[in-house]
């Protein structure tokens, strides 16, 4: 044991020798490890920030609501199927929150894309939130100014509006959103409340910062007609470890809405979270392992270079491997000696290419949420070691291999 | 008390199709502190033998007994434990590690042995300062005149303490005055005790040796004590 340390710290003098007097060389063969680590890191990084921005901004969404609805989230079935379900109207809702004994929110919802106008600034495109005063209940919803509009805002159908972080900053760049009139469509409508931040740029239009909330009488009022669209209801368990029961309930209360026979087919979906997580899994999964292959093949010809340049290494000095060999160096201190060359490179480069991933990210930082974890910078550290030895091994080899009589002959 | 032993050694290449006998027979002891010049032209196979004695090479046939121990059919690393502790070679063009200075080229066998640091440091000094060098310890071989170089070679090869220092045409590459220089080290060397094995084509050279083994394709053709050995003048050649 002690002396295969000598033989590693004896070993790992002659590399750097060696290594300091091709600096050249070293150092371009260096770049090829370092781009690749570099840019494995940063993707892994770049993964890891955009999953968790989604994650967040999916748990925004509440893992303990259930949204109630004539589509299917993810299904199997046939698109047709589920457009020639049943529209679910106000009727369904009332009959429903009447009859569900578990949930302790329930709220239509409708929405429609208008766009919101203050003066001379817009914006286009928002989606707009019909809902109860209940609906607030089936969210985590935090206020900068205001509140969410009332019960009796909502069951008279007022002109007031809730908005989003973005529209309010958009609309509102000094912050003086509340009590003004703003106008959603053509209609004038007051603003009763703005949201804080919820939730994540990746959720886009769905991010309750973009969007618009008003009572849903308004909606149908200003924007949709009563017989036309579909309603979504949510449905708030009481607490997330209850969520299979409340869907459970809900489907059998919903069932007995739609006046369904035992030997129908539900002409609704109860959609929650979870799918959306799961099938969300499944994508980054996939662009997870994309990407770090793609970059990964740029540490593999990394790797190749490593590889054919401790060849051409080898073979410039047959002559001192038969020098060496002559006074007493064993097959096996060859090939330490060969090995810690091409690990001493990759871990160098390695290094190097963790430095500018940090730098790199920390840059990225500006358009989303990064960090190295100390877990990749250690798997980076590891993988380039492992590329060395890996990429140095058959040059290492054919070195240790080599006749002691031929390589000192060898000019 | 025989240091080399050999019994009927062959070595049998295999060039292409063709099977080349370097050596076909060939038995000699050597005792210790002896000083003998292997001779013969080229072809004669003066340099398997060589290869063969100092453990670079295995033969095909025979036997190779080396201070008693049976070396014919050894491992590859036994080989190289042997020639890094009891074999000290010097090459006619030196071999040397051109980018490393006097005293790392000097210490290297001690590092292949397992020795530390200030052990070896120590050592490998002593060495260099024995063979008249002790201003050039951090000098490269390139800045070092051939007689130099040849002289870190030679302390290389001591430095271990070896058993037998083989020198393969070792003033091949220097001038006469320099050979000569080096000739009376090995002179020095052979005086303290150390037996020398020295290849040469040179007759001049091989009658500094007290021992001529003459080969011719593959035998021994003559073996003969040296009656009238050339002894330099030490005090006048010591100078270098």
């Amino acid at each position: 044991m002690r002396y295969i340390l000598f033989e590693l710290k004896e070993g790992l003098l002659i590399a750097f020798r060696a290594l300091r007097a091709n600096k050249v060389r070293t150092s371009l063969t260096m770049l090829g490890i370092f781009i690749g680590i570099t840019v494995v890191v940063l993707m892994s990084t770049a993964i890891k920030g955009i999953d968790n921005s989604f994650q967040n901004g999916i748990s925004a969404l509440g893992s303990d609501v259930l949204y109630i609805d004539k589509w299917a989230w993810f299904s199997n079935e046939d698109w047709w199927k589920l457009r020639n379900r049943r529209s679910i109207d106000m009727a369904d809702y009332e009959k429903f929150k009447e009859l569900a004994r578990l949930p302790i929110a329930v709220a239509p919802v409708i929405n429609s894309v208008q766009t919101v106008k203050f003066g001379e600034r817009r914006v286009e495109s928002v989606f707009l939130n019909g809902s109860s005063s209940d609906y607030v209940k089936t969210t985590n919803f935090t206020f900068n100014q205001g509140r969410f509009y009332n019960e009796i805002e909502s069951k008279s159908a007022r002109q007031v509006a809730v908005i989003g972080s973005e529209v309010a900053n958009k609309l509102f760049p000094r912050g003086d959103a509340l009590d003004k009139n703003i106008k959603v469509g053509g209609s004038n409508f007051k603003i009763v409340g703005v949201l804080a931040e919820q939730g994540s740029f990746i959720l886009g239009p769905f991010n309750p910062d973009n969007q618009v909330f008003i009572p849903i009488g308004s909606i149908f009022k200003n924007f949709i007609a009563q017989h036309r669209g579909t309603v979504t209801i949510n449905v708030r368990a009481p607490n997330p470890s209850m969520v299979e029961e409340t869907k459970a309930e809900a489907e059998g209360v919903m069932r007995k809405v739609r006046g369904l026979k035992y030997d129908e087919e539900n002409d609704f979906s109860i959609n929650q979270q979870e799918a959306l997580m799961e099938n969300y899994n499944s994508v980054v999964g996939v662009i997870q392992i994309a990407g770090l292959f793609i970059t990964g093949l740029s540490l593999f010809v990394g790797a190749i270079g490593i590889m054919n340049i401790m060849f051409v290494s080898v073979r410039e000095r047959t002559k001192e491997i038969g020098i060496r060999k002559a006074i007493g160096a064993k097959k096996r201190t060859i090939l330490t000696q060969f090995l810690l060359e091409s690990s001493a490179i990759c871990l160098l480069g390695g290094i190097a290419g963790l430095i500018a991933a940090i730098l790199g990210s920390m840059a990225l930082n500006q358009y989303f949420p990064t960090s190295i974890q100390p877990s990749a910078a250690v798997i980076a550290i590891g993988v380039s070691a492992l590329t060395g030895i890996l990429s140095g091994f058959a040059p290492a080899y054919t070195a240790a291999k080599l006749d002691p009589v031929d390589s000192l002959r060898y000019e | 008390m025989n240091i080399i032993n050999i019994e009927h050694i062959a070595k049998i290449y295999q060039v292409g199709a063709e099977e080349v006998q370097a050596l076909r027979d060939v038995s000699l002891r050597i005792d210790k502190n002896e000083y003998v010049a292997i001779m013969g032209p080229s072809g004669s196979g003066k340099s398997t033998l060589m290869n063969m004695l100092g453990c670079l090479d295995t033969p095909t046939k025979g036997k190779y007994e080396f201070n008693s121990v049976n070396v014919s059919d050894m491992t590859d690393n036994d080989l190289a434990r042997i020639r890094n502790k009891e074999i000290g070679f010097v090459f006619q063009t030196f071999n040397l590690l051109a980018r490393s200075d006097a005293l790392h080229n000097v210490e290297l066998p001690l590092i292949y042995a397992g020795m530390s640091y200030t052990e070896r440091r120590e050592k490998a000094e002593k060495a260099l300062v024995d063979v008249g060098l002790a201003d050039r310890i951090h000098h490269r071989p390139n800045e070092l005149s051939g007689g130099q170089r040849q002289r870190v070679a030679i302390a290389r090869a001591l430095v271990t303490n070896p058993s037998i220092i083989l020198a393969d045409e070792p003033t091949g590459n220097l001038d006469s005055k320099t050979g000569e220089e080096i000739m009376l080290l090995f002179n020095d060397i052979h005086e303290k005790g150390n037996t020398i094995i020295l290849v040469t084509h040179e007759e001049y050279i091989a009658e500094h040796a007290a021992r001529i083994i003459r080969l011719k394709d593959g035998l021994v053709e003559k073996d003969e004590t040296v009656t009238k050995r050339f002894i330099p003048n030490s005090k006048e050649a010591k100078v270098s």
